[in-house]
């Protein structure tokens, strides 16, 4: 489909004009020329999906046996089941946000990528759309991986894991969209700081680690504005096969997420690439 | 050759690239202190407190300790360790290829060997600072049972050296970073998580032991516990000294040796 | 020790491995005197540089700078040099000031007198206006002169300067000489490699002709021209696929003809002369040009080689 001429300024209707373009093939080639890149990466692509693995392994050697198991509604289930999905949720947070941050802004600011791939008949919300599309890419196989490994380990909740799959490429999805409409506003390398200050307290206050009922009820209501909240939480229902209506409600709050992460990120890009 | 113009030039040169270093930290601090003090204290806020209220309900104390204060020290050797990775490879090698200012410091009167002291003893310095902050913070926690403890400034220094020194001697090596990244997930990462750093040794099979003792982390986070509780035998903690000094020594050697051939040849 | 020479080397050898990239070079600079090394891309001038700036240690052969063997003193030799590397390797987070300042530190310097020498400095290298922002934010030449500056902040008796001027603008050059000449004429003595002809013809009294590792010819830039070439060149080009073909048809015109891939070169005395001449001869070049001798044709000359290739 004929992409918006991208010198336009952007207004609210760029969300509608989105969605069409998902099937642009143009931003496909944005996804190849990645995948290229990586392939002479690929012990850095495998690599990052052992990190979460390392953690999965860790708790269900020691803490599984110090933390014994815990009620999620109801049901008593063994600390590293009640981990699993968290981890899951955490590294694809970690891989969206990592990919989408800081190779893009190498890409946007220091490489000047983009810049060559706009001489060629790409435009910016292809660009923006084909990095989307890269991060979902990956992010489908680093989970499907990180589920097997799951259900090896014994630490599946249930035959329902499966769903854990589309619910962890959602999440990666969130995760980059607002990735890249953070690192829109970076300016140097500095910033990057800010990220890790944002990635771990989400990461080891999000209830991955241990129920949010814990926290002061004030406390565990700001929790649950974290999208890695809603999106641990989701994967923890899905793993253990605990279908509830709230769950729609977690899956929206990511993809509204994430369409406002697009939103703003094609938005910031067209002011920088095609001023 | 004079002999007394060697010496006149030759005093404390390695101090000057010390207050280099120093004075560089001074320059650009701001986005490390997040994770050299902000971080360790996320860390053992969520898992001592938050973790360890599941700990405690079920399975009660932990070595005798609650689970806060047993993975208190821990995370001290932890975060030293953390210190000495971030501070020696990706920092060394910008410096000896990307921006080459060791290049440009070999032009003054510094020696390859002088550079690396400096550098080494810089980050023993900021080690120190770090270690004394967190001792300080796990001891409000309540962490802190023996006298013992006002070593562990030290012992955190320790590690960050015992990591650092062959890190450093690793990267200015280095073509790339290319094999930094793996470094981190399969070295660093498994290190931090088994080094029998969140639950007791006696908690992996029995064959899996020798593997976590020869983790050098594990000897750091061992003498750590030992020195905060006072507990454990002085020579089982001497041997758990020996076994990171011998890094830093090693470290050191080899550190001269690759510093001299990137920075002369 | 007496100091005949303020830097001299003998049978300087640098071989990494198997390859040997200086053989056996010797060379003596006078104190005051502005040396040069030129030479193409790879012919050994960084090597060279490297070792008479003490850093690096000859595979063989001897130097002495100042009277003083950098095998054993150094440091002694350092402290009074001033190297600018050909990369500029500064601090890229830091601010132009801060760069002089803790560069300053390596030398020993007192905080005070670093402090004056900085603001000096930067008043002679004309980036005072730009003193606290950060170098990242700098062009090209202002980065190469900041460089100049930081190799000055030890008041060096020697500055050694590896390619000072590579890829930077021609103001930018003009601005970099004539700082250059400044420290000539206060008496530094000046160490440059370079691969452009201009840059040596207007900066060194005396140089070095490198290639391939060895030294080919040495003089005063003017001498080396009158030996190796005549006074004036003849350019011309054809519309051809090949200047070969015209070699025969032009050698009887030229003391010397040589075919490069887009044009030909006659080495003459009087190129309005021999050009009439081969205008009378019914050749027609697309171009002609008439111009003066140049080191390039030096090094033309004694390699068979075009410097710039």
């Amino acid at each position: 489909m004929g992409a918006a001429n991208n010198a336009t300024p952007i207004d609210g209707l760029m969300i509608a004009r989105s969605f069409p373009m998902i099937g642009s093939r143009r931003s496909l080639r944005v996804l190849e020329r990645n995948a290229l890149v990586y392939r002479a990466q690929w012990v850095m692509l495998i690599s990052g999906f052992f990190e979460p693995l390392f953690y999965l392994l860790s708790i269900s050697i020691g803490l599984n046996k110090l933390v014994g198991p815990l009620p999620v509604h109801g049901q008593f289930i063994s600390y590293a089941k009640f981990v699993a999905p968290g981890m899951l949720a955490t590294s694809a947070m970690n891989g969206a946000m990592i990919d989408a941050i800081f190779n893009t802004f190498f890409k946007l600011k220091i490489s000047h990528v983009y810049d060559a791939l706009l001489a060629t008949p790409l435009d910016v919300t292809d660009i923006a759309l084909g990095e989307v599309l890269w991060a979902l890419a990956r992010a489908t196989m680093y989970s499907a991986s990180f589920i097997i490994c799951m259900a090896a380990l014994g630490d599946a909740g249930s035959v329902w894991v499966i769903l854990c799959w589309p619910g962890a490429i959602l999440t990666s999805l969130t995760f980059s969209c607002m990735g890249l409409a953070a690192c829109t506003f970076m300016r140097t390398w500095q910033d990057f700081d800010l990220v890790a200050l944002v990635q771990l307290p989400l990461f080891l206050f999000s209830g991955t680690f241990f129920p949010i009922t814990q926290y002061p009820q004030w406390l565990g209501a700001i929790v649950s504005f974290s999208p890695l909240y809603q999106s641990a939480a989701l994967l923890r229902g899905l793993s253990l096969g605990q279908f509830d209506w709230i769950m729609i409600f977690r899956a929206g709050y990511l993809m509204a997420i994430a369409l406002f992460g697009l939103y703003v990120a094609a938005r910031r890009f067209s002011k920088i690439l095609a001023p | 050759m004079n002999p007394s113009t060697r010496t006149d030039v030759g005093r404390s040169r390695w101090l000057r690239s010390w207050g280099y270093h120093a004075e560089f930290y001074a320059q650009t601090w701001r986005g490390s202190v997040a994770s050299s003090v902000l971080f360790p204290i996320l860390f053992l806020a969520a898992l001592g407190i938050g973790v360890g209220k599941l700990v405690a309900h079920h399975h009660g104390l932990v070595d005798g300790q609650t689970y806060l204060h047993y993975i208190a020290p821990s995370l001290l050797a932890t975060t030293t360790m953390q210190l000495g990775e971030g501070e020696s490879l990706w920092p060394v090698l910008a410096s000896v290829k990307w921006v080459r200012t060791y290049h440009a410091a070999a032009t003054t009167p510094l020696e390859p060997d002088d550079i690396l002291y400096g550098k080494l003893a810089w980050v023993a310095t900021r080690a120190f600072v770090t270690s004394v902050f967190y001792t300080i913070i796990i001891g409000v926690f309540g962490a802190l049972q023996s006298w013992w403890s006002l070593t562990l400034p030290l012992i955190g220094t320790l590690v960050t050296v015992a990591f650092s020194a062959p890190l450093v001697a690793y990267a200015a090596r280095s073509q790339s970073d290319a094999s930094f990244t793996t470094l981190y997930r399969f070295a660093f990462v498994p290190m931090f998580l088994f080094s029998a750093t969140f639950y007791p040794l006696s908690a992996y099979p029995g064959y899996l032991r020798p593997v976590v003792q020869f983790f050098p982390l594990y000897h750091g986070v061992a003498l750590a516990r030992a020195a905060a509780f006072g507990q454990g035998s002085i020579p089982a903690q001497l041997g758990h000294v020996t076994v990171l000094v011998a890094m830093a020594i090693v470290g050191v050697a080899w550190g001269r040796r690759t510093m001299r051939r990137r920075l002369t040849d | 020790m007496s100091e005949t020479h303020i830097l001299e080397a003998r049978q300087l050898v640098k071989r990494f491995g198997d390859f040997e990239a200086v053989k056996g070079i010797d060379v003596a600079i006078d104190r005051g005197e502005s040396f040069g090394f030129l030479g193409p891309n790879g012919a050994g001038k960084t090597s060279t540089m490297r070792m008479i700036s003490a850093v690096s240690q000859p595979t063989s052969g001897t130097i002495s700078i100042f009277g003083l063997d950098p095998r054993f003193d150094g440091p002694e030799i350092r402290s009074r040099l001033g190297v600018v590397p050909q990369e500029d390797s500064l601090e890229l987070e830091l601010s132009v000031r801060h760069n002089l300042e803790m560069f300053g530190r390596y030398f020993d310097l007192p905080r005070r007198v670093v402090r004056e020498r900085a603001t000096e400095l930067l008043e002679f290298t004309q980036l005072s206006e730009r003193a606290n922002e950060k170098v990242d934010n700098l062009s090209g030449g202002m980065k190469r002169r900041l460089t100049i500056a930081r190799g000055l902040i030890n008041r060096p008796e020697i500055l050694i300067l590896d390619e000072p001027t590579t890829g930077l603008d021609p103001q930018a050059r003009h601005l970099l000489w004539d700082r250059l000449y400044r420290l000539k004429r206060e008496g530094v003595t000046l160490i440059i490699t370079t691969h452009y002809m201009d840059e040596a013809e207007q900066l060194c009294d005396r140089l070095v002709v490198m290639d391939q590792g060895s030294i080919v010819a040495e003089g005063a830039p003017r001498v080396l021209i009158e030996q190796f070439s005549t006074r004036e060149v003849v350019e011309l080009r054809f519309i051809t696929d090949d200047h070969e073909e015209y070699y025969e048809r032009l050698a009887p015109f030229a003391e010397r003809v040589e075919v490069l891939p887009d044009r030909v070169l006659l080495y003459v005395n009087n190129g309005d002369d021999t050009l009439r001449d081969v205008h009378a001869a019914h050749i027609t070049p697309s171009s002609a040009l008439v111009r003066r001798s140049s080191l390039e044709d030096v090094f033309l000359h004694l390699t068979g080689r075009s410097l710039t290739e």
